[in-house]
């Protein structure tokens, strides 16, 4: 029963043991110039500090929920193709029925202009 | 694994509606702007009562497990789907002329309408908890966007979000016991459940936890005390035709739910659930009738209202009889029948720019339209319990289930606030025939005729559909026969 966790435990060690290597090797053979802007904390376009208040445009949470959703319903295509071979006619129709939900859902983003930066 | 004829049949009526709802979000995408309204509205309406149909004449006494024992197609579901179809209907043709006045009326919240309807169908043949789970979610995420439809009203987006936080935390709280109960009983499906529940004897403080938490997460999507809060800013925070959409069918569908779960799955558990029940059921009608008297808002009083007759319906589940269970079901069709009238007459007496849900707006609504007074007074009468009303008849059958339970205690005391909230129905009732208008006021009606004709119908059956009450109470207790 335990036994069956070692590959676990391996991964384990190999991860911890693989980052650790990296971030020593880094820090050891890199050159280090170290300057203002290095040091501050990165946030990925905007100042790290400042009012939380602010206006976002919501047009950057709808293209990432229509992203998340259906890069998400993409993901069940993984699994089944693997599983193809097994679960026969049904199996693929299933799938057909489930593409066929996402391609309405596809239509009515796209005619009602979500997809449009405008 | 594969479909089988059979397996198709019981989900028919699901597939039905959702093919539907597709069609009407693409059909809607395309149609030109004045065909729009009208064809959804059509293809919504056609769609419902043609399911209507098929349920009934697919319906037959045999109770079928299907899919992978993830749903069934008993007397219950078949009863349940046709009322949840039929109610969804009348509440298309109601919230039509009010959604369309205020700009909401747009294929989506017919779309949403029906994927509603949907989930409440799978609620009610759901054989597994998983489908439970799909079916309470997928209801729950059309009702939070139903009420948050008209966007710049500031009250429906707080409804809207109140509803979301809370019942999203019901579901989590519903959920965390559906796994619990998975990980003592090793199964999803509902039969299996409940032989497993059966075996114990005794119940560990594990199980008993579990049983909470799903009692929990059911009291709340009934809206029954402690955890009603909800509801009456729901009620009079959503737009009228919503509030009317999520106070009929859904509670068809907790009804199937409680069924399936509670009296089924959990029958094993029957002494410790009923405990609970009695303490939410009795603070359910007390709180529920005592503070509608202080209400001002029509809605909001409504909404309390609702409260208490969730407490009435409890009541019948916790007898624990089939003659209990089958009062339940009759209780909660009979009210879903006066819900629907209540608030279509209040539909009716909104127009552009007056919501008209304050009770004073009803003064004197007898000298200008004694028809429409004639109706609501027959809804509160029914509402109140008073024969020859169905709500008399529905009230008498839960009141005697408990009493044969050898509950006599806690009839008394749902008597008794009952008699308390007579109070507030015919306060209604005065104002509208024994008091005057304020000068100046005119209450004009906004509807169509065939509304009008469908509002007549609904508040008259609820007096001339007494001869045939006994019928209504056999269908249901041969419905509840199929449980166990």
């Amino acid at each position: 029963m335990l036994a069956n966790y070692l590959p676990i435990l391996l991964f384990l060690i190999v991860s911890i043991g693989l980052g650790f290597t990296l971030l020593v090797a880094g820090k050891l053979l890199s050159p280090s110039k170290p300057s203002a802007q290095k040091n501050s904390p990165y946030e990925c376009g905007f100042e790290a500090f400042e009012d939380a208040r602010m206006k976002f445009d919501v047009r950057y949470y709808l293209v990432a929920i229509l992203f998340i959703l259906f890069d998400l319903e993409i993901a069940f295509l993984f699994p089944w193709a693997i599983v193809l071979d097994d679960i026969g006619v049904f199996g693929f129709l299933a799938m057909v029925v489930f593409l066929l939900v996402l391609v309405v859902g596809f239509i009515y983003e796209w005619m009602r202009g979500a997809l449009e930066w405008e | 694994m594969s479909l089988v004829a059979e397996d198709i049949l019981i989900v028919l009526p699901e597939i039905i509606v959702s093919l539907m709802a597709c069609l009407i979000l693409v059909l809607d995408l395309y149609l030109p702007a004045r065909l729009r309204a009208w064809t959804s509205f059509s293809l919504a309406l056609v769609t419902l009562l043609i399911t209507v149909l098929i349920i009934l004449s697919n319906s037959d006494s045999n109770s079928v497990v299907g899919l992978n024992s993830l749903v069934v197609k008993d007397r219950i579901s078949d009863l349940l789907k046709a009322g949840i179809c039929l109610f969804s209907a009348v509440v298309f043709v109601y919230s039509r002329r009010y959604a369309l006045e205020r700009g909401f009326w747009r294929g989506e919240y017919v779309v949403l309408g029906l994927f509603g309807v949907v989930g409440m169908m799978i609620m009610t043949s759901a054989y597994h908890l998983l489908t439970v789970y799909i079916g309470v979610e997928l209801l729950a995420l059309c009702l939070y966007a139903m009420v948050g439809m008209q966007r710049d009203s500031i009250p429906a987006s707080e409804a809207a979000m109140k509803l979301f936080v809370l019942g999203a935390l019901a579901s989590g709280v519903l959920l965390y016991g559906m796994s619990l109960l998975y990980g003592l009983t090793g199964t999803l499906v509902i039969s299996e459940m409940s032989t497993e529940v059966g075996q114990i004897g005794t119940p560990g403080l594990p199980l008993i936890l579990a049983l909470i938490l799903v009692v929990t997460g059911l009291l709340f999507k009934i809206g029954a005390v402690p955890f009603h809060m909800w509801v009456p800013d729901v009620y009079e925070g959503a737009p009228t035709s919503t509030t009317l959409f999520l106070a009929a069918a859904p509670k068809l569908a907790a009804c199937a739910m409680i069924l399936r779960l509670l009296a089924e799955g959990l029958e094993g558990l029957f002494q410790t659930w009923q405990e609970m029940l009695i303490a939410a059921s009795l603070f359910s009608v007390v709180l529920g009738n005592v503070v509608a008297i202080a209400q001002k808002n029509i809605k909001r009083m409504l909404a309390y209202s609702a409260i208490s007759h969730m407490g009435f319906f409890l009541l019948g589940i916790l007898s624990g009889t089939a003659m209990g269970y089958s009062a339940a079901l009759t209780y909660i069709l009979i009210y879903g029948v006066i819900t629907l009238g209540v608030f279509g007459v209040v539909l009716t007496l909104t127009r552009q720019g007056t919501e008209a849900d304050l009770i004073e707006d009803y003064k004197g609504l007898n000298h200008q339209h004694p028809w429409l007074a004639f109706l609501m007074l027959l809804l509160m009468f029914s509402l109140a319990g008073v024969p020859p009303t169905i709500g008399f008849y529905a009230k008498l059958s839960v009141l005697q289930s408990v009493i044969d339970a050898e509950l006599a205690w806690v009839a008394v005391i749902a008597v008794i606030s009952a008699v308390v909230g007579a109070f507030y129905y015919l306060r209604i009732v005065k104002i509208m025939y024994f008091e005057s208008p304020d000068t100046g006021t005119d209450i004009q009606l906004n509807c169509g005729n065939a509304q009008h004709l469908i509002l007549s119908l609904n508040a008259l059956v609820v007096v001339a559909a007494m001869p045939w009450i006994g019928t209504l109470a056999e269908i249901c207790s041969q419905a509840v026969a199929s449980i166990r």
